[in-house]
């Protein structure tokens, strides 16, 4: 007997309680549904991540100021600036695996235009900053080295600042704005670039140059940097390197000794990325697993239902083996049924995951990715959950004494 | 040579603590062509016979050869290839596979002896053609009267060519009228060459066959050669069989 004709013989059977079939498979329709679209649903959750975290910069270090510690009571990073202009020049000059160093001071300013006013965050900062935060123009153009040499008032708006200030649609290049009553102008407004995984607007920011900062809008000691250093690595491989170099250069020039506490943090963006990438492929294992316990209860389902269906059909059995059937012939079709009922419950399943995937993925504005791979596998897997249950009652039916089945009521 | 040949031909079956002896050293041989009738009460031992006549038991002691063949120590797997090449079995209860046509169901032995389809389709209609059923191929068992679903079921054991039909009390769910038709047609076999050992317990069916074996006890009662009645010629002159017993 051919392996088409079993084959054939099965689809028969089965398509014969077309209702009883259909039920036996929606466990492992459910299963591998909810296999495919918790893992589509995963992914693209990972994909958002690396998204979010692109946005705020490739191959990105921020160094932080130290606490202070004063008669024990320790005031938290940032709290006394100990970078200087210097750490920065030096940090550009000798560390061979940082590509940009860029200074971000940092206020919360009200700006004026016209007509309307926004609070919002102001950046001052050098040209490089934009690099490393791969922020483009959308209108204008970017800051110069010829603006911070002579301090020039021009500032570079987000998106938000500017419908705020000027309304939807509005060019607000060449405009004024007044920040603490200084007028600036507008020469620039940078792309949009949405929010960061922790929901902080990009777009709401703006952005003068550092000299700027320091002369109209902070005042503050002259030789220190009083904000943050953004690093950006020459690949992401660097990151690592970047940061024990900085550290080391850091601590050389900050006269720390051994065993002493440093005065400042580097932070590398790429770890925590990866960090929270890791996260998110931990639930997405998690989620799978679950699913996958419920292809293994569909597997029982399938068993429950083949045993019932050996003893029914007894007597079909007997007969069979009467005209000439093997014990092997009766361990196959039965087998056939199990594998056909589970792999096409598979296929059914793999649709479903796509098409509530899909749907789940578009309410909640996320991408969708479905992996080929984990389609494959989670057919594949339905498939041997099919041959394994099917197993003992193909088994059961092909140990059947044929007298006794012939003679079965 | 004997079609089949069994020689002090034993079987104990165990029930519990109890030993049933079914069988003791029978020996029995039936010539080619032959049409046997196998008689006896329940518990007689017919049943068992038939079931090592027929490749489905073996026997506990003794030897079986059927069509020359040594058969009584084969395993499962061989006993079912003999059954397929050499046997044909023909039920009390028809047991044909439900909502499957005739043609299907007279195909099923040959499914099981590989023979391609088309080929499988040309035989199974010849051998529905030859117990006249030629116009009702595409029907289903329930769609078809008792009559007619035994002689689906003499066509699904016709269609191998088989040297020997098992025939276990063929009429035992049919009308009187109906069984003298079938009766007919293994008469029919038994001219073109096929043996024929039927089981029964109705003399008046036993009166067609040329040699009536009675069982009892497990042993051979007596083994009596007659004139066969002639089914066609009841069939013609439209005598029925008498009342069946209950």
């Amino acid at each position: 007997m051919n392996p088409f004709e079993t084959l054939r013989v099965a689809l028969r059977a089965l398509l014969r309680n077309k209702m009883r079939s259909f039920l036996t498979v929606l466990g492992i329709i459910i299963g591998v549904g909810a296999v495919i679209a918790m893992v589509a649903i995963g992914e693209g959750a990972k994909a958002r991540v690396e998204e979010s975290f692109a946005s705020m910069g490739s191959n990105l270090l921020i160094v932080m100021p130290g606490s202070t510690n004063a008669s024990g009571a320790r005031g938290g990073f940032g709290s006394m600036p100990t970078l200087t202009w210097d750490d920065l020049q030096a940090i550009r000059r000798e560390v061979s695996s940082v590509r940009y160093a860029a200074a971000q001071l940092r206020t919360n300013a009200q700006l004026m235009s016209e007509d309307q006013n926004w609070s919002t965050s102001v950046t001052g900062t050098s040209p490089e900053y934009f690099l490393i935060r791969n922020w483009k123009v959308a209108s204008g153009r970017q800051l110069l080295d010829s603006d911070i040499e002579t301090s020039a008032k021009v500032v570079l708006l987000g998106q938000t600042v500017v419908d705020k200030l000027f309304g939807a649609s509005a060019d607000a290049v060449g405009q004024i704005v007044r920040i603490k009553n200084i007028p600036f102008e507008v020469v620039g407004v940078l792309e949009k670039k949405g929010q960061s995984a922790m929901g902080q607007d990009y777009d709401d920011g703006a952005f003068v140059p550092q000299s700027t900062f320091q002369s109209k809008i902070q005042g503050g000691l002259q030789k220190f940097l009083s904000g943050t250093i953004f690093i950006g690595a020459t690949s992401t491989d660097a990151t690592a390197r970047a940061q024990e170099q900085i550290e080391s250069l850091l601590r050389d020039r900050h006269r720390i000794g051994p065993g002493m506490d440093d005065d400042f943090s580097v932070r590398n963006l790429t770890e925590m990325a990866n960090a929270q990438q890791e996260g998110t492929r931990t639930l997405t294992t998690l989620l799978a697993s679950i699913a996958a316990v419920s292809l293994l209860v569909g597997g029982i389902g399938i068993m429950n239902i083949m045993l019932v269906s050996v003893t029914e059909r007894t007597r079909e059995i007997g007969l069979r083996m009467a005209v000439g059937a093997t014990p092997f012939n009766i361990l196959l079709q039965f087998l056939v049924e199990a594998l056909t009922l589970a792999t096409a419950g598979g296929i059914a399943g793999v649709l479903i995951g796509v098409f509530s995937a899909g749907q789940l993925a578009s309410r909640f504005g996320w991408p969708m990715l479905i992996r080929p791979d984990i389609v494959v596998i989670s057919v594949g897997f339905s498939a041997l959950v099919g041959v394994v249950f099917g197993l003992y009652p193909a088994q059961k039916a092909s140990r059947l004494d044929p007298i006794d089945a012939l003679r079965y009521e | 040579m004997s079609i089949i040949d069994l020689k002090t031909v034993s079987k104990v079956y165990q029930m519990g603590d109890v030993e049933v002896r079914a069988l003791r050293e029978v020996s029995f041989a039936v010539e080619a062509r032959d049409f046997v009738a196998v008689m006896g009460a329940s518990g007689s031992g017919k049943s068992t016979l038939m079931n090592i006549i027929g490749c489905l038991d073996r026997p506990t002691s003794g030897t079986y050869h059927l069509d020359g063949q040594e058969v009584s120590r084969l395993d499962r797997r061989e006993l079912a290839h003999v059954r397929n090449r050499t046997l044909g079995f023909v039920f009390q209860s028809f047991n044909l596979l439900s909502r499957t046509s005739a043609l299907e169901n007279v195909e099923l032995p040959l499914v099981y002896a590989g023979t391609a389809s088309r080929e499988r389709h040309r035989r199974a209609s010849a051998a529905l053609g030859r117990v006249g059923l030629g116009q009702r191929m595409g029907h289903h068992p329930n769609q078809m009267s008792g009559g007619q679903q035994q002689r689906v079921a003499i066509a699904r054991a016709l269609v191998t060519e088989p040297r020997l039909i098992l025939a276990d009390e063929p009429t035992g769910n049919l009308d009187s009228q109906t069984s003298i038709e079938i009766m007919a047609l293994f008469q029919e076999l038994g001219g073109a060459g096929i043996t024929v050992l039927l089981v029964t317990h109705e003399p008046d069916i036993a009166a067609y066959a040329s040699r009536v074996v009675v069982m009892r006890d497990g042993v051979v009662m007596t083994d009596t050669r007659q004139t066969p009645r002639r089914a066609s010629d009841d069939l013609k002159s439209g005598a029925a069989l008498e009342e069946k017993h209950p």
